[in-house]
């Protein structure tokens, strides 16, 4: 028994094996090319569970050099509890430094938000995807939504945007707002909330989506043009709650609801903790 | 005149059994063309092939000059949803059931770059106004329709981009008799006044007596006899023909 | 003054160290060995070794004892330990004729070359609980005679042409675990799939089409247990060397036949290999496998979910389903958030 016994120090550099990192540098070059295009790629099984940021972890540990200093944030906080997580593995597996500042970082890893702060040149921000295939819920057949964006077929995503109208009065998809890469492919932005969308176009940043359990990965280079769907009367608004955070002031960030006592009292706070802390402390 | 279809020698076949051979015809611009036949005559099989949704074994189909045997993928599926349409004989199969009337007929629009949501609904209105169906039923989904409501709107959802050509399988058959009549009209008066080229199947010669210009009988997956509808079904020339004539004049 | 919820981390050191303690359980009890596991609990090692796709009792026993007993947990475990396992090289395929069994019956010939070997099955047992377990009891001995080196046929190779031949083929399947999934899939693909699938939901699927969601009338043509040798073909040496052995379960159904006008009436067979003694998954699998048949053998696509393969081979897997359900406890804050936020605003709108 003893003779196989794994501790992390005999684990390769953040986990991963080279010839696995080098497959999936493989497939990120071709995400990179071909932005929005969903790479499939061979997704190890990682010790942590699908649907926990296993994509993301992959692309991040092929991404890893040992100079980087890494960020990693779950609903905007460096503090939620998968966040702790998965730093804590890369820590533990690579043995680089980690930092709560968003400017510090040269790799993030994200699940569901995109930092406040202007990102730039040389960083790369990952994205933990659940589902990658926008036109899922729409069409359930892989072999089918394959074939609709190998051959541009997106009107199905525009009946869906027009059917919210019809219905709701205005289009009801609040996170995971569809964009269109460059004019070719529709892409899920992962579950960012839509006022993140902007920020995905024009980026100086690299961004990287890692979906684990569908292995697939696909890529937003630096200063891709990147479109909300949307209808002319019927534009993309990039909203949020109509407050101030309520510890820092800013008006102009993205904001949890939180509600503070049985009467039901709420406040609202940055999500992003970092962005927060830095205006308390200015 | 230009032929808008040349077919040319279209062979299918199924193992040792044929499906249709030897089928060569031209289609002008404004012309209905109907292909009748019983089951397994083949004329459900050359429509597959002309429409693009079977590879034929040999020959080609020009449209517009292009082969849309041999052209690629991409560009047949765009053919299908600008200067093609096709009505299928299950309504279920041509629209999106879980989709309001209104977004069925916005789908095309939206294929083909429409982005204004009071235009692509005005234009809906319009199409569901001129294939009798209430404006007020538009948010509404097909399947709280009738059968005969049903092929309305799926062919309101196939003109509404002004194809050039609207390949339709039976678009009559499965729907009461009544129902029949009125959508024949309504077929009938949409031809005429948008000036539509179309290929019919059908078993159904009352169909063909009252939208098809020229008429293709099949037997076998062979034609046996073509020629203007009048005289087709007023002088059939084979014996085929002539049983068939005769079948349905005796009811 | 709000603060911010912090302290994650020692949330999350703090959930461990209860973890640990719940699963000891009373101190007061001797702790379980994992020998007892493996030698006590071997149906769940089996489960465990065929789904985690790796052939090691002990550490299923470890994965079994470390997941508090929850098998999907447990396999969890094994597949992360087994994807960091350097790729030595592949056996050669292994000749399950060669089995020496434990276990063999035939459903389609009363007696076969070979012979019924009922082997270690509850299959007869009166499900009564035996009280006399709950006390520390005598090791039960079973009587046994003289092994005899037996060769043991499958059974479907006596029906000749009457069963559809397989294709034979020495071309290397694809790797289900070192590359993605793409479809169609062969068939080597489906049944690497099925064999690592969740055994509840190949069952499930397996019943299935036994109720008519794609019937194909199946008889268990063969099913056996035992074990064969793994060998390894050694380049320095030029030829192949025995490694190892493992047990194994296969299955071979004996299936509706198909046939024309053209072709004779055949049977059709589906096939189930599982490790262990993990029986009750590789019929399972076997059917299955023979429902995802149904283009290659011509028949009708019926609609039933034992036919798709496309909806099979992406839910077989119970730990990319139990992360993705699973996942859903996570924070989802920020997307909730958003949607509260359109909700309010719609029914402003509505107002």
């Amino acid at each position: 028994m003893n003779a196989r016994q794994k501790n992390t120090t005999e684990y390769n550099f953040a986990y991963l094996d080279e010839d696995t990192k080098r497959m999936i540098r493989r497939a990120l070059l071709k995400a990179v090319a071909i932005p929005g295009y969903q790479v499939p790629f061979a997704s190890r099984e990682m010790p942590m569970p699908y649907g926990w940021g296993t994509g993301g972890v992959q692309v991040t540990a092929a991404c890893l050099t040992p100079d980087d200093v890494l960020k990693v944030i779950d609903q905007g906080a460096d503090d939620t509890t998968n966040a702790v997580s998965i730093r804590k593995f890369f820590q533990r597996t690579a043995d680089v430094a980690v930092t709560e500042a968003t400017q510090d970082a040269t790799i993030i890893q994200t699940r569901h938000r995109i930092p406040e702060a202007a990102l730039t040149e040389g960083q790369i921000l990952v994205f933990q995807v659940p589902i990658p295939e926008p036109l899922r819920f729409l069409e359930p057949r892989e072999t089918e939504t394959r074939k609709m964006h190998e051959l541009e077929e997106y009107g199905l995503m525009h009946v869906k945007l027009y059917e919210d109208i019809a219905k709701h009065g205005q289009i009801a998809t609040a996170y995971a707002y569809p964009v269109k890469v460059e004019g070719r492919y529709v892409m899920d932005p992962s579950p960012i909330p839509k006022f993140d969308n902007p920020k995905l176009s024009g980026n100086p940043a690299l961004m990287l989506f890692g979906a684990g359990r569908e292995q697939r990965i696909y890529a937003l280079p630096p200063h891709t043009n990147v479109v909300s769907l949307d209808f002319e009367d019927h534009p993309f608004e990039a909203s949020k709650a109509n407050h101030n955070c309520d510890i820092c002031g800013a008006g102009d960030t993205y904001l949890d609801e939180v509600i503070t006592d049985d009467q039901g009292s709420r406040m609202f706070v940055c999500s992003d903790t970092d962005h927060c802390r830095i205006r308390q402390e200015a | 005149m230009q032929p808008l279809l040349q077919v040319k020698d279209i062979r299918k076949t199924y193992g040792p059994r044929i499906g249709c051979t030897d089928v060569s015809f031209d289609l002008y611009p404004g012309e209905v063309m109907g292909i009748v036949g019983e089951s397994g005559s083949g004329k459900s099989t050359l429509l597959s092939c002309l429409a693009g949704h079977a590879q034929p074994d040999t020959g080609a189909v020009i449209f517009d000059g292009r082969d849309t045997v041999t052209m690629p993928e991409p560009e047949r599926r765009m053919l299908a949803r600008t200067d093609w349409a096709y009505v299928h004989q299950n309504p279920r199969d041509g629209l999106r059931m879980g989709v309001s009337a209104g977004g069925n007929v916005g789908e095309r629009l939206m294929a083909v770059g429409a982005r204004n949501y009071g235009t692509i609904r005005d234009t809906a209105t319009d199409w569901l106004g001129r294939v009798e169906i209430n404006a007020d039923r538009i948010d509404d989904r097909p399947s709280q329709f009738s059968g005969g409501m049903q092929q309305r709107l799926q062919i309101a959802r196939n003109l509404v981009t002004g194809p050039r050509l609207v390949f339709m399988d039976e678009p009559t058959g499965g729907l009461d008799v009544s129902v029949q009549a009125r959508l024949l009209d309504l077929l009938r008066g949409l031809v005429r006044r948008m000036g539509l080229s179309a290929i019919i199947v059908t078993h159904d010669l009352a169909v063909v007596r009252l939208l098809a210009d020229r008429l293709m009988v099949m037997k076998g997956g062979h034609v046996v006899e073509q020629g203007l509808t009048d005289q087709v079904l007023d002088d059939p020339q084979h014996a085929y023909t002539q049983l068939l004539v005769s079948s349905v004049l005796q009811v | 003054m709000y603060v911010a919820v912090k302290g994650g981390e020692r949330a999350i050191e703090n959930a461990h160290a209860y973890l640990g303690e719940q699963r000891r359980g009373d101190p007061g009890v001797a702790e379980l060995g994992t020998d007892q596991i493996e030698q006590q609990l071997s149906l769940a090692v089996n489960r465990v070794m065929a789904e985690g796709s790796l052939y090691d009792p002990a550490l299923a026993a470890l994965a079994i004892k470390q997941s508090r007993g929850d098998l999907i947990e447990a396999i969890f475990l094994i597949r992360a330990y087994r994807t960091t396992l350097p790729r030595l090289g592949a056996s050669i395929p292994v000749d399950t004729a060669r089995m020496e069994c434990i276990r063999r019956v035939s459903a389609t010939f009363k007696d076969v070359p070979g012979g019924q070997i009922l082997g270690p099955t509850f299959d007869y047992t009166h499900r009564l609980l035996d009280f006399a377990l709950m006390a520390e009891g005598e090791a039960p001995v079973a009587p046994r005679k003289p092994a005899e080196p037996a060769h043991v046929p499958h059974v479907t190779g006596f029906l000749g042409d009457l069963i559809q031949p397989e294709d034979s083929s020495d071309t290397e399947p694809r790797d289900l675990t070192r590359e993605p999934l793409e479809l169609p899939a062969d068939r080597a693909l489906r049944l690497q799939s099925l064999t690592r699938g969740d055994e509840g939901f190949i069952l499930g699927l397996a019943y299935s089409t036994q109720r008519g969601y794609a019937r194909n009338h199946a008889f268990v043509g063969e099913l056996r247990i035992g074990t064969v040798a793994v060998e390894m073909d050694i380049p320095e040496l030029g030829f192949s060397v025995e490694i190892g052995e493992v047990e194994l379960t296969e299955c071979e159904t004996v299936n509706q036949f198909k046939g024309s006008k053209t072709e004779p009436p055949q049977f059709t067979r589906g096939y189930g290999l599982t490790f262990g003694q993990t029986e009750r998954k590789a019929i399972s699998m076997a059917l299955v496998d023979r429902a995802l048949r149904w283009r290659e053998l011509g028949e009708d696509y019926v609609g039933a979910p034992a036919q798709d393969e496309e909806f099979v081979l992406s839910h077989a897997d119970n730990i990319q389903a139990t992360g993705f359900l699973e996942h859903i406890k996570l924070p989802h804050y920020v997307d909730f958030q958003s949607e509260l936020e359109l909700v309010r605003r719609m029914r402003e709108a509505a107002e």
